[in-house]
């Protein structure tokens, strides 16, 4: 037994079965039986085995489907440039323009406060502020700057992408911020001793080095976006659907099998929009 | 009634709970001592899972007081509650649904049929939940009247038949007549028709709820009022008036004619308080909800008519001897008043309402059945103020409201198409 133990192969195989055990059981484990599940039938109160390609037809085979896709990527794409800017902005501010760590701790954690309420809150306090008789109107039109209520502030896709870019700038800055506060500042200095102005400094050292964090965050950002459903519900004042809208009507409805169909069709995207993003960053190699 | 909340937030069912469980009513006891053997009916334990507008749990206690067994109350989303009357039959005894529910689920055989000869108040039940009719001059709406599914051909019978034939499928408990909800002061003009949903007037202050199964009612409605479509049963179209109506919807809703959809019962409130909508499909405890704010919001009579619901409670195929003796008991209990006068406070009607009355006091009485003026203060289940004397019940009485229903909560033949068509329409 002793012996056993002391085997290096054995130890290592132990040492790794926890984790193994976690994620088998609750991430391989659902998974599989979501994908088991997309091939089964289902009536209107009950679902039954099978294995037949019906969801998966009618899925391809209608074009609300693509115009949800469609939707849903436009939401990740502008969503991802928002957050992208104002979280890499706000990372440079922070890793070179503050010079303090006292400073750098106590302006991040300030970046954080935000998170201490729930994400729906976050998300639903924007309707009052937003709608016909909200803040953000009744202050511009004590300003004079318009005489009748915005309309689109509310309800719309711009409330929509708003509401996302403010839940989800964090998950940019943090990354982001992680990778440039390991950045080498004599490299900074040898692109300045070198003549470089800020701007190609920026471009061609600060950029290229922050890169893995810029994905990390991009990774973070397209995939809460892309698998959201209750902003874009409740933002869109239910008008606009995304595929997790999609998903969340057939669940309502009892249309099991068709919600994991759905929903193998939108993990699949993700995972190919990842494997794209990898392709210009090497993570493993970068970290 | 469809509603079901996946965001944790309130809905309809919940705020009734909420609210009912606020309300102090006193009631007494008017059947007296239980008719069955009283050692052994305490052991006695009948489960009720139901749609919750009247599954409350002031219910379940005043069970336990005047008839000495328990009741366990379970409330869950009507697509849950079909989905477990369908296919768990052994996890109930009681269930409470609506008639649409029924048309569903009674064909699977898990609810047994009622003796009425055992119903002491049978004889006293709203006409429409018998022969259809609510005074013997009316005509019958369109869309699943529980009459037409409250009964069967005998105690084993699957199938619905059209008269009274002693057997019947659900006791009806609660039942209203919904219309849409205006604000009075943002709009100025008196509203009259459903035509005014879609009216360009109230362009991106409009609101339906997103809600098939309720919403393509609303929606027939107002295309049947505008004159575009005569359905020729509007709780059962064709493909073809499905998509008609949609169409019309889709257009209406591309033109910016909608401010947002609503799911949620605290939705529907805050739409209207706020002064975000002007217009909406709405249930009336929403309505009171928004009132009892201090904003005025009408829950506007058409002359078109009403979308009505109902819900009954059905036995479970599995009951029998004492616990069967027991849930008779319990609805005789149910249609003796106590529960009626409770759920009259609030807007719905009872099924007994002779019965209710003596639960009630002779200005609530006034106000919410007989459509008089208040003589003195209104309040809501919760203790707030909703209207003081004078004022008068939206609609009127009873029978002004309900004898002017155009059609019944429905589930069509094409209940899958227009589902898909349903979400086509969202995503529009």
């Amino acid at each position: 037994m002793q012996n056993l133990l002391k085997s290096r192969h054995i130890a290592g195989w132990l040492l790794a079965s926890p984790l193994a055990v976690v994620l088998a059981l609750f991430l391989v484990l659902p998974i599989v039986m979501i994908v088991i599940v997309s091939f089964w039938g289902a009536t209107e109160f009950s679902i039954y085995p099978a294995f037949q390609f019906d969801n998966y037809e009618f899925l391809f085979g209608s074009p609300v489907t693509y115009s949800v896709f469609l939707n849903t990527f436009k939401y990740a794409a502008i969503t991802w440039v928002f957050t992208l800017v104002i979280g890499f902005t706000v990372a440079y501010f922070l890793a070179f323009h503050v010079h303090s760590l006292t400073w750098q701790v106590a302006l991040f954690l300030l970046c954080t406060i935000p998170f201490w309420t729930s994400n729906i809150i976050r998300m639903i306090s924007w309707i009052p502020f937003l709608g016909r008789n909200g803040l953000a109107n009744s202050t511009l039109i004590s300003w004079g700057v318009i005489d009748e209520p915005l309309e689109w502030l509310l309800f719309s896709d711009f409330s929509v992408i708003l509401t996302f870019v403010h839940l989800y700038t964090l998950f940019m800055v943090v990354p982001i911020f992680n990778t440039m506060m390991r950045i080498d500042k004599s490299l900074i200095e040898a692109a300045y001793d070198n003549g470089a102005t800020g701007f190609q400094t920026l471009t061609n050292v600060i950029i290229p080095l922050t890169k893995p964090g810029i994905m990390i965050g991009s990774i973070f950002v397209v995939t809460l976006v892309m698998g959201d459903f209750i902003t874009v519900r409740f933002m869109s004042g239910s008008q606009s659907a995304n595929v997790g809208r999609l998903i969340s009507n057939d669940i309502a409805l009892l249309q099991y099998p068709s919600a994991a169909a759905t929903a193998v069709v939108l993990l699949v995207t993700v995972l190919i929009v990842i494997a794209v993003l990898l392709r210009f960053v090497d993570i493993r190699k970068e970290l | 009634m469809t509603n079901s909340d996946k965001t944790g937030g309130l809905n309809r069912r919940s705020v009734l709970k909420g609210a009912a469980a606020t309300a102090a009513i006193a009631g007494t006891n008017t059947i007296g001592a239980p008719m069955i053997w009283a050692q052994n009916i305490k052991d006695i334990t009948l489960r009720q899972f139901g749609t919750g507008v009247s599954n409350l749990n002031d219910v379940a206690t005043k069970v336990k007081e005047d008839l000495g067994f328990t009741l366990e109350m379970t409330a869950l989303d009507s697509d849950a509650v079909t989905q477990r009357a369908a296919t768990q039959p052994d996890s109930f005894d009681i269930a409470d649904i609506e008639y649409w529910i029924c048309k569903k689920v009674w064909p699977t055989g898990n609810l047994q049929a009622m003796d009425t000869s055992k119903i002491a108040n049978y004889d006293k039940i709203v006409g429409i939940f018998r022969d259809g009719k609510l005074t013997p001059e009316s005509e019958i709406a369109q869309g699943t009247a529980p009459h037409t599914v409250g009964f069967v051909d005998g105690p084993g019978g699957r199938e619905f038949v059209d008269n009274e034939s002693g057997w019947m499928t659900l006791i009806p408990t609660i039942y209203n007549a919904d219309t849409l909800g205006i604000r009075p002061d943002l709009i100025g003009r008196p509203i009259e028709s459903w035509t005014e949903l879609l009216n360009p007037e109230f362009k991106g202050k409009a609101s339906i709820l997103d809600i098939s199964s309720i919403g393509i009612m609303d929606m027939a409605m107002v295309c049947e009022a505008m004159g575009e479509i005569q359905y020729g049963d509007k709780g059962n179209m064709t493909r073809d008036e499905i998509d008609a109506t949609f169409a019309i919807f889709t257009e209406a809703k591309k033109a910016g004619q909608f401010r947002a959809f609503w799911k949620t019962f605290d939705e529907s409130v805050n739409l209207m308080a706020s002064g975000e909508v002007v217009i909406q499909s709405m249930w009336s405890p929403a309505i009171t909800a928004v009132k009892s704010r201090g904003i005025p919001c009408v829950y506007q009579p058409l002359k078109e008519g009403y979308r009505s619901w109902g819900g009954g409670i059905g036995l479970s195929k599995n009951l029998s001897g004492l616990e069967l003796d027991a849930a008779y008991e319990y609805i005789n209990w149910y249609l003796s008043g106590w529960v009626g006068g409770y759920l009259m406070r609030q807007g719905y009607y009872s099924a007994v309402p002779e019965t209710s009355k003596a639960f009630m006091s002779e200005n609530e009485w006034g106000y919410w059945f007989e459509g008089k003026p208040a003589t003195g203060d209104i309040t809501s289940p919760t203790g707030q103020v909703m209207d003081t004397a004078g004022a008068v019940r939206d609609g009127g009485s009873f029978y002004d409201r309900m004898g002017a229903v155009a059609c019944w909560n429905a589930v069509m033949d094409e209940n899958q198409y227009m589902v898909r068509k349903w979400n086509e329409f969202i995503a529009a």
